[in-house]
C-alpha cells in the first residue's frame, strides 16, 4: 500500500483567511492584558518604566521583565509546537534541571564550555526524544509519557550533581545566563533569535501548517499523506532542546547546577503561557508570538507582585485572579460580546 | 620532676577517661537511623555526619533512605525492631502518624531518638529529640545586625523562605524578636525566596528597583544561605557591592556562603548544624550506659560565623560533607 505525497514546499501557498490591518494585530486580548499589567505596576511603583544605562547594559524593572520570563518564553516556544499537535510536555522542568546539571558539571570537570553547551543541548535533545518515541512508537498519552520523564528527571539531574548545587565560573556559561548582547540581556537576546527563528520555519515552510493538521485530526492528516510520527518526534524534540537552552540559562544566572529548584514547576508556567496565548490545548491554530508575549504577561506578574511590597501570603491569590482575569477577557464569550458592540450585527456574526 | 609529674597525671587521666569511654561508649552497638532522604545539600550533610560521628564512636550504623515517603521510614523502623537494634534515630518526613510504630518500638525496649523534626505523638513515645531553634537562628542573626549598624538608621529588606513552612515563619519571628525596640532598624520588604538561589536573586531584584537602585536598603536578611548567595549576585548586577553597601546576613552556614566571606561579599551567617547526631548518640551513651533519662527537647547551638571566624578553613571542612 503506498501512501499519497504531501509536497512539503507548495509552490501556491493557501489563499490568506483574512487581510487585516497592521494595527489589528495589536488589538488582541493578551497585548490589553499586558498593558494593563504593565500599568499596575506602573501605578504600584512609579520608577517601573524607568530604564538606565549601567555598567555597558541596560538596567531596569523593565528589562528584569524580559530577561526573567526569557526561560519561561523559551519553554513556551517549545511547548507550543507539543500543544499545537494536541500533545503536551510536563517534562521541560526536569529536563531544564538535567542539561544544567550536565554543562555545569562538564565544566568543572575541565571540558571546554563550547562542548559542554554542545553536549547539554544534545541532551536535551534527547530527552525530548524519548518523549517523542514514547508517544509515537508506544502511543502513550503525551501527559503520561511526559510525567515519566517529569517525575524521572529531576531523580536524573540529582544523580548528575550528587544532591549538591554545583558551582562554576567559567564565562562562556556565566555568560549564557547573565551576560549582555548590545545592552539586552543575553537570556532575552537568545529568546528573541529562538522566536523569529521558530516562526519563520514555522511559518515560511508548510511546517506550520502540517503541525496543526496533526493536531486538529491526527487520522486524518495520515490519510493526507503526512507523516505524523516523526512530525511528533521532532516537535518534542524541539521541546526538549527549548528546556537545554532554559536550563543553561537557569543553570548561568546563579553560576551553579540546583537539581533540586532548576526548572521547578516551570513546566507548568510554559503551559499558561501557551493558553494565555490563546493556543488551544486541543490542539490545532498556534501562534509562537503570542506564546511568548503570554511568558511575558506571567513574568510582568510576577515582578508586579514582587515590588508591589504585599505581604508574600497574597501572590499565589493575586496571580491566579489576574490569570482568571486574562482568560475571561479572552474568552469566546467576551470575544463575541465585544464584536457585536463594534459591528451592531450580531446575526452575522452568530452566522459566521 | 615537676613536669614528669604532669605528664604521669595526665598520662592517667587519659587512660581513665579512655578506659571509661571503653565501658560506657557505644562501641559495637547496633543504631538503626531512618533519614528522610536527600532533598537538600544540608540533608546529605547530616548524613555524612552522622555517618562519621557513628563510626568515630565505633557504633554499627544501619542507614535506611526513605526517599521522602513516611510509609518507608515505618516499613525501616519495623525493620529495626525486628533486627534488634539497640537504638533508632529517626529524621521524620511529616508530624503526624507514629503512634503505632513508635509503641512497637517502646514494646521492643528500643530507645528512639528524633533528629531535627518534631512530631504530633505522646513524648513518651520517644527518648529525646535533637533540634535546633530556628526562633533563636532568627534571633542571632538580628542580634549580629544591631551590633554591626550600633545607632545608625538601617532599612532591612527580608527574604523569607516557603510560605507557611515552618523555619520561614521561625525564622522570621526570631528576627524581628532580635530587632524589637531597636527602633533604627525596620524591614521595608519582605518577600518570599522560596529558598533558592535564583528566586533569591529574583526577589533582590525587584527590591533593589523599588528602593531607588539600592541607596535605601541597608542590609539584607534571607532566612537561608542559598537566597542570600542569590541576592549578592543581585547586588552586584546592581552595580553595588555587597557586604559592604548592603550587609548580608543569613542563616544556615553552607560552604558557599563562607566562600562569598572571603570574597568580603557575605556578613554573617548562623550555623544550623547537621551535627544532629552526635548530641543524640551522646543521650544514647548515658541513657543505654548510667539509665540516665535526657531531657525530652535538646536543643542544638545556633552558631554564629562572621568574616572573622576562618571562612576559607570552615568553607574547606564543610565542603566535603556533601552539602
Amino acid at each position: 500500500m503506498t501512501r499519497p505525497k504531501v509536497d512539503l514546499h507548495p509552490t501556491t501557498r493557501p489563499p490568506a483567511r483574512h487581510k487585516r490591518p497592521l494595527w489589528a494585530m495589536f488589538a488582541r486580548p493578551q497585548v490589553v492584558a499586558l498593558a494593563m499589567v504593565l500599568a499596575v505596576n506602573w501605578l504600584l511603583f512609579p520608577g517601573f518604566f524607568s530604564v538606565t544605562w549601567q555598567d555597558g547594559r541596560l538596567f531596569g524593572s523593565l528589562i528584569d521583565v524580559l530577561n526573567r520570563g526569557a526561560p519561561v518564553a523559551i519553554l513556551a516556544i517549545g511547548m507550543t509546537a507539543v500543544i499545537a499537535t494536541k500533545g503536551v510536555d510536563l517534562s521541560v522542568g526536569a529536563v531544564m534541571a538535567i542539561c544544567g546539571a550536565v554543562g555545569a558539571q562538564m565544566v568543572n570537570s575541565g571540558q571546554p564550555a563550547g562542548l559542554a553547551v554542545a553536549v547539554a543541548l544534545a541532551v536535551g535533545l534527547l530527552c525530548g526524544l524519548w518523549n517523542g518515541i514514547l508517544v509515537t512508537l508506544l502511543q502513550i498519552q503525551p501527559i503520561i509519557a511526559t510525567l515519566v520523564l517529569m517525575v524521572a528527571g529531576r531523580g536524573l539531574a540529582q544523580l548528575v550533581t550528587e544532591g549538591s548545587i554545583v558551582t562554576f565560573s567559567d564565562p562562556v556559561l556565566i555568560f549564557i545566563g547573565t551576560g549582555s548582547v548590545l545592552g539586552l540581556p543575553t537570556p532575552v537576546v537568545i529568546t528573541l533569535v529562538l522566536l523569529i527563528l521558530a516562526t519563520l520555519i514555522v511559518r515560511r515552510s508548510a511546517l506550520g501548517l502540517l503541525i496543526e493538521a496533526v493536531g486538529v485530526n491526527r487520522s486524518a492528516a495520515h490519510f493526507a499523506g503526512i507523516s505524523a510520527l516523526s512530525l511528533l518526534l521532532v516537535v518534542y524534540a524541539f521541546s526538549g532542546l527549548c528546556a537545554a537552552l532554559a536550563g543553561l540559562i537557569a543553570a548561568g544566572d546563579i553560576r551553579g547546577a540546583d537539581a533540586n529548584n532548576a526548572g521547578l514547576w516551570l513546566e507548568l508556567d510554559a503551559i499558561l503561557a501557551v493558553v494565555i496565548g490563546g493556543t488551544s490545548l486541543m490542539g490545532g491554530r498556534f501562534s509562537i508570538p503570542m506564546s511568548v508575549l503570554g511568558a511575558v504577561i506571567i513574568q510582568a506578574m510576577n515582578t508586579g507582585i514582587l515590588i508591589s511590597g504585599f505581604s508574600p501570603e497574597f501572590n499565589l491569590v493575586v496571580k491566579s485572579g489576574v490569570i482568571i482575569l486574562i482568560l475571561i477577557l479572552q474568552s469566546p464569550l467576551s470575544a463575541r460580546l465585544l464584536h457585536r458592540r463594534a459591528r451592531r450585527s450580531p446575526k452575522a456574526e452568530d452566522a459566521a | 620532676m615537676k613536669l614528669k609529674q604532669k605528664l604521669a597525671l595526665g598520662a592517667g587521666l587519659m587512660a581513665l577517661s579512655l578506659s571509661s569511654a571503653w565501658a560506657q561508649g557505644l562501641e559495637g552497638k547496633v543504631i538503626g537511623f531512618s533519614q528522610i532522604g536527600s532533598e537538600s545539600g544540608w540533608r546529605a550533610a547530616e548524613t555524612s555526619v552522622t555517618k562519621a560521628e557513628a563510626e568515630k564512636r565505633g557504633v554499627d550504623l544501619k542507614f535506611a533512605d526513605a526517599q521522602q515517603k513516611q510509609e518507608n521510614q515505618i516499613k525501616a523502623i519495623r525493620g529495626f525492631i525486628a533486627q534488634g537494634v539497640d537504638a533508632i534515630l529517626v529524621a521524620p518526613v511529616v508530624a503526624t502518624g507514629w503512634e503505632e510504630v513508635l509503641t512497637e518500638a517502646k514494646e521492643a525496649n528500643i530507645p528512639v531518638v528524633l533528629l531535627d523534626r518534631g512530631i504530633e505523638a505522646p513524648q513518651e513515645l520517644y527518648l529525646t529529640s535533637v533540634a535546633s531553634d530556628q526562633v533563636k537562628e532568627g534571633r542571632v542573626a538580628a542580634e549580629w545586625l544591631v551590633g554591626a549598624v550600633g545607632e545608625a538608621t538601617c532599612n532591612v529588606v527580608e527574604l523569607q523562605g516557603t510560605v507557611g513552612s515552618s523555619p520561614a515563619i521561625n525564622r522570621k519571628q526570631g528576627f524581628e524578636d532580635g530587632i524589637a525596640g531597636h527602633a533604627n532598624i525596620t524591614i521595608s520588604r519582605s518577600q518570599t525566596g522560596d529558598f533558592t538561589r535564583a528566586k533569591g536573586k529574583e526577589v533582590m531584584e525587584g527590591f533593589l528597583k523599588a528602593e531607588g537602585g539600592g541607596a535605601g536598603i541597608c542590609a539584607v536578611y534571607a532566612h537561608n544561605d542559598d537566597m542570600a548567595v542569590g541576592a549578592i549576585q543581585a547586588i552586584k548586577d546592581a552595580g553595588l557591592k555587597p557586604g559592604t553597601d548592603i550587609k548580608v546576613v543569613s542563616i544556615d552556614a553552607v560552604p558557599d556562603i563562607f566562600a562569598a566571606m572571603v570574597a568580603g561579599e557575605a556578613n554573617a551567617t548562623v550555623e544550623l548544624t547537621p551535627n544532629m547526631a552526635g548530641p543524640a548518640f551522646d543521650a544514647l551513651d548515658a541513657y543505654l550506659n548510667a539509665g540516665t533519662v535526657p531531657e525530652k527537647f535538646i536543643i542544638t547551638e545556633s552558631k554564629l560565623y562572621t568574616p572573622a571566624d576562618d571562612p576559607q578553613g570552615e568553607y574547606d571542612r564543610r565542603k566535603g560533607l556533601g552539602y
